[in-house]
């Protein structure tokens, strides 16, 4: 049995995975040309690399929302190319979350009810555990005073800090980031870094994160680097930086109601 | 968030709010359409209860006459000479053995009165002035079951003895009678009688009121040299619409000649025809116009919130929710926007009977807006806008999250 072989302490295992766009067409492109990557629970890597190198077409893969052209992923232990559609929503909902450049976030709600939707969408009905979790996230990545503001009433540091804190509502058990802090000025950036840094640390959760900053890169323990489809080097950050020294300076105070 | 509510209903309703202009216009729409909608079948509903409550005024929706006679040559024509038939002429005669035809008649289903009539020519004179009229000899405690003449008194009371005669309001004007007063009738073969009358009746036709007029059933017996007989059995029906299927039963059952009112009317019964069939159509394209607001709204709606589809995709939505969100807010549009059109109906029945008067201020015809009307056009939007959301909905459901999230 592979799950057992495997073992549930890897988070993410990746098999020669290719992924060509075009597929039995004349303008065919493989844009991944095997890529085998592991990561173990807990772990916090950078995916770094130029423009057009695959990183989003990767984490699309690892995140189930694309399947590869040929080789396996595999997700907590679980082959997912054997899975349909909506095994792979479930798997994708209980396991995963995604924090993208831009938040995404759902205008029409308040920022606690964001941080409640996977958990909605999963269970079917809002009920009180749901909205404490929402609550204790918000309050991790220090948006306590914001929860009941809609969306477009706050920053975009805040935004996007509301948009880690939906994607950890499910407690997965790996977070995908891509480019989370490619909107965000030099401070805003760091605070969300160190949320995403803090909640690694205490609850365990695998991220991966692509960045374009070499800053942000060396704040992470593993640095994957892909060019042109291919992993060109993986190695181990030795000179972690940890901590930003960045402080929350927007949520010091209570905002006025707006 | 309500705690009852499932994810898709509070997504629905949020979406819709959160483009309230655009959802209000469509509302707005549908709610337009679902009124003219409403209306217009109240309106056609009322224009034919109108129409026929006043031709089953004075009119049975069956009549049973005798058969016609026919003359029949002696000879069968078997080619080479041509024989000459000349029609006959009707004389006025009794149906044969009307009781037995009766009874056979007052046993079959659907029937709810039967009532013995004799009708024939005959002359009202009074003083000087002389009118042409229709008698008819009448059984008044049947005959009042099947034609409502003792709601049209208008003067007097209705209680036919032997010499008594109930005429119409234009004749009383012609003749100068009133009730109390004598007049004569006189019938072509020279019998004649003196009878009082003692009511008025107005049916609200000057032709009804001006040549029909009420006798005893003896009493015509006797002017027009029937005795014993009738001329026709009239007779009500439980849905006056199947009175044609019944009158067809009646002659295949008792061998007499059976018209139904639709038969009789059928130029009036073409027209309703046409106008129904009118009146669907518009109904159809009001209620497409309808739909196909609530789709393109959508689609905007979709084409917009692609990405935050897209996300709640990535995050474990299924393509069912997404499905159903969609769908929901067809529904919603389309329930909301027959209720508002129903009120909105409502208010064009309130100007309609405003200004649909006549000279005296009395309403035209009655148009009733009635709750199983009301219940299938709110069910029928809503089933519509469901329709209506089902192409948007699928181009949402089928969103692939890591296309909508990129694009």
């Amino acid at each position: 049995m592979r799950v057992a072989e495997i073992g549930a302490a890897e988070t993410l295992r990746l098999e020669s995975v290719r992924k060509s766009y075009g597929v039995s067409t004349p303008v065919e492109t493989e844009v991944l040309h095997g890529i085998d990557v592991r990561l173990k629970a807990g772990e916090f890597a950078a995916l770094i690399g130029p423009s057009g190198g695959g990183k989003s077409t990767l984490l699309n893969l690892i995140g189930l929302l694309d399947q590869p052209t040929h080789g396996k992923v595999w997700i907590q232990g679980i082959e997912t190319d054997k899975l349909g559609d909506a095994e792979l929503t479930r798997l994708r909902g209980r396991s995963i979350g995604f924090v993208f450049q831009y938040h995404y976030l759902l205008p029409a709600f308040t920022a606690l009810e964001n941080v409640m939707m996977p958990m909605l969408a999963v269970r079917g009905r809002p009920d009180d555990e749901m909205r404490e979790r929402a609550a204790a996230l918000l309050d991790e990545v220090g948006l306590t005073p914001w929860k009941d503001h809609k969306t477009n009433d706050i920053s975009g540091g805040q935004q996007q800090r509301v948009a880690v804190a939906r994607s950890l509502a499910m407690n997965p058990a790996l977070v995908l980031a891509d480019e989370p802090t490619g909107n965000l000025d030099t401070n805003s950036a760091d605070g969300v870094f160190d949320v995403l840094r803090t909640v690694n640390e205490t609850s365990g959760t695998t991220f991966l994160i692509v960045t374009h900053d070499p800053r942000l890169a060396q704040r992470c323990d593993r640095i994957i680097e892909l060019v042109d489809g291919r992993i060109v080097s993986d190695r181990a950050n030795m000179n972690v930086v940890r901590r930003s020294g960045a402080v929350f300076s927007e949520s010091a105070s209570v905002p006025s109601a707006s | 968030m309500n705690r009852l509510a499932p994810f898709e209903w509070i997504a629905a309703t949020r979406f819709m709010r959160e483009g309230l202009v655009q959802t209000l216009l469509i509302i707005a729409g549908v709610g337009l359409g679902v009124g003219v909608i409403v209306f217009m079948s109240a309106a056609l509903a009322g224009l034919q209860t109108n129409i026929i409550r006043r031709t089953l005024n004075y009119m049975a929706p069956i009549v049973v006459i005798p058969p016609d006679r026919v003359a029949r040559p002696l000879r069968e024509d078997r080619g080479g000479t041509a024989a000459l038939v000349q029609p006959r002429s009707q004389q006025l005669r009794s149906i044969d053995q009307w009781q037995k035809v009766r009874a056979r008649i007052e046993r079959l289903p659907d029937v709810t009165a039967v009532t013995p009539v004799i009708s024939g020519p005959g002359f009202a004179l009074r003083g000087d002035a002389n009118k042409a009229v229709n008698m008819i000899g009448i059984e008044p405690e049947t005959y009042l079951q099947v034609i409502s003449l003792g709601d049209k008194i208008v003067a007097g009371k209705l209680e036919l003895g032997t010499s008594d005669i109930v005429i119409g309001t234009e004749l009383s004007k012609d003749l100068g009678a009133n009730v109390g007063d004598k007049l004569r009738l006189t019938t072509a073969s020279g019998a004649s009688d003196t009878l009082n009358v003692v009511a008025i009746f107005d049916f609200g036709n000057k032709g009804v009121n001006e040549r029909n007029v009420y006798i005893g059933l003896r009493a015509a017996q006797n002017l027009l040299d029937l005795v014993g007989g009738v001329t026709s059995i009239e007779i009500k029906v439980h849905d006056p619409f199947d009175a044609e299927i019944i009158a067809q039963a009646i002659q295949s059952e008792t061998g007499q000649e059976a018209d139904s009112w639709i038969k009789t009317n059928a130029q009036f019964f073409t027209a309703m025809t046409a106008q129904i069939l009118t009146n669907t159509l518009i109904r159809f394209f009001v209620g497409l116009t309808a739909a196909l607001g609530i789709a393109s709204v959508l689609v905007v709606s979709v084409v917009q919130k692609s990405k935050e589809i897209g996300i709640l995709r990535a995050m474990g939505t299924s393509r069912g929710q997404v499905l159903r969100l969609f769908l929901l807010q067809g529904g919603i549009m389309g329930l909301v926007g027959s209720s508002l059109g129903s009120v909105l109906a409502y208010g064009f029945v309130l100007l309609f009977r405003s200004i649909a008067t006549n000279p005296d201020g009395t309403p035209m015809f009655v148009i009733e807006i009635d709750t199983p009307l009301l219940v299938a056009t709110a069910v029928g939007a809503t089933l519509v806008g469901l329709l209506a959301a089902a192409l948007p909905a699928r181009l949402a459901a089928r969103l692939d999250p890591a296309v909508a999230i990129r694009g």
